[in-house]
């Protein structure tokens, strides 16, 4: 076929991998209509997602007002909830960068449908971690004190601390995540201005900074995208290694170990590209996206599960092993505890969830079965929140000296906001699949073949679309 | 923008796209502007773009960044120097996260801030020669000329029977 021989590499996979999408314009109309006004399910949606930020930011506003003490947090256990939680939403966040930038790096064909959801998920996973460390900080009117700036009293924050090296890593990523969003969803709010009318149009007009798609915008486009791809890469394993240094950096039983960084950085792959499934088959659901998001997308993202978990559950089973291994009996015993002492069913469900349930995977029927995804990824999500929480808690829990063990258990008021992030996380996504262009349009377009005058006779598919009447000027 | 005067073809095919552009460079028209709705190699290998000016941005960037964190961290320590748990009050191995994070940061900000530059981006001026259709399906191509190298220009766009073409002036 003459018209297969003018195609990149890229774009014959991907004409592999969008068999049921013929013509660019299709891509536009199908895309697009997303943004158009949501129906009555997407309004439900809504309002849950706003009662739970109400909830979130009620027992915040409760919380200032009567002061930390309404957490269970106390001596010896200082974390909790809220650190769990954050490290839950920032490990979310890694895949999304791992989407758009790695897998933009390694040339993977499966990416472009699915990397603006991730990149979104991203971007609102970190808005919803960076909530926690104000939360917990307690009096977060001076939270601005992380921050190093001039001040009277000569005083800068100490960087030997894995604490402040966090507020870095965290704050350069979401700056860096938003960055990279923003830009690749530059082309795709200009295809939004161009067809749509009125005040919508003026806001996409706006906020494509008057994008025309001309030789010398792509050009350069696809250099600065390439150049913050090879710069958002080294960044996202930065991020989690940074926040695994905030526990293994100390000398608590359980947490000061080397594995810790790239265990970490496993972890968070894992979560996040278990939730990028989560909310994908929904949204693929809703929006007849079966063209776009195909199986061959869901497989690839479940073997990529599969690679993580095993990965993670090495770790889970070094660590037992390193503790037996090492002689040290605070090590021992803590390890021993995690197993069988008060938290053991946090621990239990953070091994069958991360470890087990991961394994049906090998399965090819189960990689194709999108409801069977579905429910593992719950299942993953769920596991991930408790390995941050076992890690955290049973550590602290259950230190060096046995007169200062203790017991923590999560209050009401941190319960509220635990489940309110989730309902934030929601209330940002739900807004962002009707608002902005939630899946590629342009890269879309890369991975399926233009349309050529020169095709291969009447089996060429795009022949059968009528062409444009020839206009006189 | 002045005032330029010129053609607009949209092309419904990609091929005789590249073609056009091809046979316009060959016969001396250098500044000609592609339209397209997604980044498309053989387009740029056609109109011979080389480097981009964006990787020097990167560059530079980064390096300020790595620069700026060992520089900050170094000088807020001998700004008031106090020793805690034995250590040297230049601890550089623990500086180099920061460095590090500021690398990349700065880095990224940068690069963004060269495409801008480079792209003449934001442009927010209306009136500028376009069609909504580009970003679409289409392509198009843009020859500013006047005269007689208008005349040619058409001869070259027609012959490679663009779906329609717009003359004039255009703001």
């Amino acid at each position: 076929m003459t018209r297969m021989a003018t195609l990149t590499e890229a774009q014959k996979r991907g004409a592999l991998a969008h068999p049921d999408v013929d013509l660019h314009d299709e891509v536009n109309r199908d895309i697009l209509k997303m943004l158009s006004a949501p129906g009555k399910g997407w309004w439900f949606l809504f309002a849950l997602a706003a009662l739970g930020v109400g909830v979130m930011f009620g027992s915040w506003g409760w919380q200032i007002y009567r002061g930390i003490g309404v957490t269970g947090l106390s001596s010896p256990v200082g974390w909790g909830a809220y650190i769990t939680t954050f490290v839950f939403w920032v490990g979310i966040a890694h895949s999304g960068t791992l989407i758009s930038a790695i897998l933009f790096l390694f040339r993977a064909p499966w990416r472009q449908s699915i990397y603006r959801m991730a990149e979104a998920m991203t971007v609102f996973g970190v808005m919803t971690a960076g909530l926690f460390p104000l939360i917990h900080v307690g009096r977060v009117w001076h939270a601005y004190w992380l921050i190093p700036y001039p001040n009277a009293r000569y005083l800068w924050p100490n960087f030997r601390s894995p604490l402040v090296w966090d507020v870095f890593a965290v704050t350069t990523y979401f700056t860096v995540s938003s960055v990279f969003f923003y830009l690749g969803m530059v082309p795709d709010m200009a295809a939004a201005r161009d067809k749509t009318k009125g005040i919508r149009q003026k806001l996409y007009s706006l906020i494509s900074l008057g994008w025309r798609g001309t030789d010398r915008q792509w050009h350069h486009f696809g250099k600065a995208y390439l150049f913050l791809a090879a710069l958002a890469t080294p960044l996202v394993l930065s991020v989690h290694s940074v926040v695994s240094w905030d526990f293994a950096m100390s000398i608590v039983p359980g947490w000061h170990a080397t594995i810790f960084a790239p265990y970490f950085v496993a972890g968070a792959i894992f979560s996040g590209v278990a939730m990028v499934i989560t909310l994908a088959v929904p949204i693929r659901k809703a929006f007849g996206l079966e063209a776009y998001l195909t199986t061959k997308h869901f497989d690839a993202m479940a073997k990529l599960i599969m690679l993580t978990s095993l990965i993670v559950f090495y770790a889970y089973l070094t660590e037992f092993f390193m503790a037996w291994y090492s002689g040290e009996p605070p090590e021992k015993q803590m390890f021993w505890n995690r197993l069988f002492g008060h938290y053991w069913w946090a621990t239990w469900i953070m091994l069958t969830c991360n470890g087990l349930v991961p394994m049906m995977l090998w399965f090819k029927r189960v990689r194709h079965s999108i409801p069977a995804l579905f429910a593992i990824t719950i299942f993953i999500n769920i596991g991930m929140w408790f390995e941050r929480f076992v890690i955290i808690v049973t550590s602290l829990s259950h230190e060096y000296a046995p007169f200062a063990w203790g017991v923590y258990r999560p209050s009401l008021t941190e319960m509220g906001i635990v489940l309110g992030s989730f309902a934030w996380f929601s209330f940002w996504f739900l807004l962002f699949i009707r608002l902005l262009p939630p899946v590629a349009i342009a890269e879309l377009k890369e991975v399926i073949p233009a349309r050529m005058r020169r095709g291969s006779g009447g089996q060429d598919r795009h022949d059968a679309v009528p062409a444009t009447a020839p206009a006189g000027d | 923008m002045s005032e330029t005067n010129g053609i607009l073809a949209a092309f419904d095919y990609l091929d005789s796209t590249i073609d056009a552009v091809k046979e316009l460079r060959g016969a001396g028209f250098d500044d000609v502007t592609v339209y397209s709705a997604y980044p498309e190699h053989h387009l740029e290998e056609a109109l011979g773009y080389d480097q981009s000016p964006v990787r020097v941005w990167t560059l530079v960037g980064a390096l300020t960044g790595t620069a700026t964190g060992f520089a900050f961290t170094a000088w807020t320590s001998m700004d008031w120097p106090l020793i805690t748990g034995g250590k040297p009050v230049l601890s550089m191995p623990a500086y180099v996260v920061i460095a590090f994070e500021l690398t990349i940061l700065f880095g990224a900000l940068s690069t963004v801030l060269g495409m801008f530059i480079n792209s003449r981006l934001p442009s927010v001026a209306s009136g500028v020669v376009y069609d909504p259709e580009f970003s679409s399906g289409r392509f198009g191509i843009f020859v500013p000329a006047s005269g007689t190298d208008l005349d040619r220009a058409r001869e070259i766009l027609r012959k490679h029977e663009p779906a329609e073409t717009r003359e004039g002036a255009h703001a």
